[in-house]
C-alpha cells in the first residue's frame, strides 16, 4: 500500500521506474528499521523491569553522568545499546569468516522483511499482499539458515549443538504455527493481511468483537497453538534449549560480541513482534477495536494494533520470567505428538463449523 | 519498475548459481544457493505467481535447503571445516555442457513464448486453490499420498530397533 502510494506520486515515475521503485523501497525499509530498533529498546527496557517485577527486585534504577539515580533506569536500554556498539568485534581465528559474517545479516533480513507485510493500521502496511499471511510464515523460515550457519561458523560445540537444537526446533515449531493459520484462512477466505481483519469486524454471540479467538472453539484453539508455537519459533523460554545458558553458555551466539551479537538480539526482538504482530492480526482483529465502532480511525488502528501486539510481547515475557525450560524430548513431543495432531483435528473442526454455522 | 529490479533480481540468481558450481567449499555452495533459490523466487513474482514464489521460499528454502545443510553439517566431523568438493573430468564436462547448450539455444529462441499479460491479477492464490481442489484433486490425492509413505518409511528406518 505504501509502496504503492510513493510510486504514484514521485513525478519521475513515467522517466525512470526503475529507480523509483528502489528509492520507494528504500524510503519504506529505512523508518522500518528505525522502529524495529526503537522498539527493541522498549522491550528490552520492559524485559528488564518486568524480569526484576517479577523476581521481587527493582530492577535498573538509574545509569549514566549525570543521570544517576534518575528515576526508573529509563537509559538502561540506551547503555546497553551504546555498550555492544563500542564493544570490540571478535571473529575467532578458527572460525569460518566469511560465514560467521554473513550469519547475523541471514538472520536479520529474515525477521526484518516479514514487517513489510504487518498492517500497522487501515493505512499503515507497506504492502498488503495477496498472500500477505503467507508471505510472513514464509520469510521467517529464513531465520534458520542463520542460525545454523551462526553455529556452524564459529566452530565451537557448543555454537553447533544450538544450532542443531535451534534448527529442529524452529523447523518442527513452523508446522502446527502454519496449520494454525490454515484455520484462520480457511475461515476468512483470503490470506491478505487487509482482507483477514476486515473479517473480524462487528460482533459476535451478541456482545463479543468478532475476533477470530472469540469466533468459534477451533479458532480459540488455534491461536494459543500459534501462539506458542510462535514463542517457540523465537528460541524463547520455555523453548530456549538453542541458547540455554546453563548448558551451552549462549547456544548458536556463543562466539558472537558486539554489533554482530547485537543483530542477533535485535532480530530476536523483531520476530517477537512479527509472531505477536501475526497473531494480533489473525486472531484479535489486528487494528479494529475492541469496542466495534469505537475509536476506529485509522489513528486509533496504530494504537489497537500496537496495544495488542505489545500485550503478546508481555505475555511472551511473563512466560520468560515463569516458566522452566523444556527438555529437548519434551519439546519435540509437544510439538509431534500435541500441537500437530490438535492443530489438524482443528482444520477440519473449522471446516464442519464453516459448513453448520456458516 | 520492471527492468531494473528484474535485472538486479536475474543477476543474483544466476550470480550465486555460479557459485554453487564453482565453490570448493560445499557449504557455500549451499549457502549459494540459498540466494539463487531467492532469486527464482523473485522470477516466480514477475509472473503474477505470488503464490508460487511464496510455496518457493516455504519450501526450498524453508524445508529442503535446511535439510541439505543439516546433512553436510551432519556427516563431516564438527572439528573440520575443510569440506571441498573439487571439479573433475572437466574436458569431458565442458564437451557435455556445450552439446547440452547447442540443443538449448534452438530451443529458446524458437518456442513461442506467452506473453506474461500487465494486469495483476485479482487472485492468485485463488484460482490454484480451485484447481487443485476440483480439477486436479486426484493428483493432488495420489501426491499427498506418495508423501505420506515417504514419511512413513522415513519414521521407519529412523526408529531404534530394539
Amino acid at each position: 500500500m505504501i509502496v504503492d502510494r510513493l510510486i504514484e506520486w514521485f513525478p519521475t515515475s513515467a522517466a525512470w521506474p526503475g529507480i523509483t521503485f528502489i528509492v520507494a523501497v528504500i524510503l519504506c525499509a529505512v523508518p522500518v528499521f528505525l522502529f524495529i530498533a526503537v522498539y527493541a529498546l522498549v522491550a528490552i527496557y520492559g524485559e528488564l523491569k518486568i524480569s526484576s517485577f517479577i523476581q521481587d527486585k527493582v530492577g535498573p534504577m538509574g545509569q549514566g553522568v549525570g543521570l544517576h539515580a534518575w528515576r526508573w533506569g529509563l537509559l538502561q536500554p540506551v547503555a546497553d545499546a551504546l555498550k555492544l556498539i563500542l564493544k570490540e568485534d571478535i571473529i575467532p581465528s578458527s572460525a569460518d569468516k566469511k560465514l560467521f559474517i554473513l550469519a547475523p545479516f541471514i538472520v536479520f533480513i529474515g525477521a526484518f522483511i516479514a514487517f513489510s507485510a504487518l498492517p500497522f493500521s487501515q493505512t499503515l502496511i507497506i504492502a498488503d499482499m495477496n498472500i500477505g499471511i503467507f508471505y510472513i510464515l514464509a520469510v521467517s523460515s529464513l531465520g534458520v539458515i542463520g542460525i545454523i550457519l551462526a553455529g556452524w561458523s564459529s566452530n565451537n560445540k557448543w555454537s553447533l549443538y544450538g544450532a542443531m537444537r535451534s534448527a529442529a526446533q524452529i523447523v518442527s515449531y513452523e508446522i502446527p504455527a502454519a496449520l494454525s493459520i490454515v484455520a484462520v484462512i480457511m475461515l476468512t477466505s483470503t490470506m491478505s493481511m487487509q482482507g483477514i481483519i476486515q473479517y473480524q469486524s462487528g460482533l459476535i454471540w451478541g456482545f463479543l468483537p468478532n475476533w477470530l479467538l472469540f469466533n468459534n472453539p477451533f479458532t480459540f484453539l488455534a491461536f494459543f497453538i500459534f501462539f506458542i508455537s510462535g514463542v517457540a519459533e523465537c528460541n524463547r523460554t520455555p523453548f530456549d534449549i538453542p541458547e540455554a545458558e546453563s548448558e551451552l553458555v549462549a547456544g548458536a551466539f556463543t562466539e558472537y560480541s558486539g554489533m554482530r551479537y547485537a543483530f542477533f538480539f535485535l532480530s530476536e526482538y523483531a520476530n517477537m513482534f512479527v509472531v505477536s504482530g501475526v497473531a494480533a492480526s489473525a486472531f484479535m482483529g489486528g487494528w479494529q477495536s475492541p469496542i466495534p465502532g469505537m475509536l476506529d480511525t485509522p489513528g486509533w488502528g496504530l494504537f489497537w494494533f500496537m496495544s495488542k501486539s505489545m500485550f503478546l510481547i508481555f505475555m511472551m515475557i511473563w512466560f520468560r520470567w515463569t516458566f522452566p525450560r523444556l527438555r529437548v524430548d519434551q519439546l519435540m513431543d509437544v510439538c509431534w505428538k500435541g500441537f500437530i495432531p490438535i492443530s489438524l483435528v482443528n482444520i477440519f473442526g473449522v471446516g464442519i463449523w464453516h459448513l453448520i454455522v456458516g | 519498475m520492471d527492468n531494473i529490479a528484474f535485472g538486479l533480481i536475474v543477476a543474483i540468481t544466476l550470480g550465486s548459481a555460479l557459485m554453487v558450481v564453482i565453490s570448493q567449499q560445499l557449504l557455500y555452495s549451499a549457502i549459494a544457493l540459498l540466494f539463487t533459490l531467492f532469486g527464482v523466487a523473485g522470477l516466480y513474482i514477475f509472473m503474477w505467481a505470488d503464490f508460487m514464489a511464496g510455496v518457493q521460499i516455504v519450501i526450498y528454502i524453508g524445508g529442503i535447503l535446511v535439510l541439505l545443510i543439516f546433512g553436510i553439517m551432519l556427516t563431516n566431523k564438527i572439528s573440520s571445516v575443510n569440506i571441498s568438493h573439487t571439479s573433475l573430468q572437466r574436458r569431458v564436462g565442458a564437451v557435455i555442457t556445450l552439446g547440452v547448450l547447442g540443443f538449448l539455444i534452438p530451443m529458446i529462441t524458437k518456442t513461442s513464448w506467452l506473453q506474461i499479460s500487465s494486469e495483476e491479477p485479482a487472485q492468485t492464490a485463488d484460482s490454484i486453490g480451485r484447481l487443485l481442489m476440483m480439477e486436479y484433486l486426484l493428483p493432488f490425492e495420489v501426491a499427498s499420498l506418495l508423501l505420506l509413505g515417504a514419511l512413513i518409511g522415513a519414521a521407519m528406518l529412523s526408529r531404534n530397533t530394539n
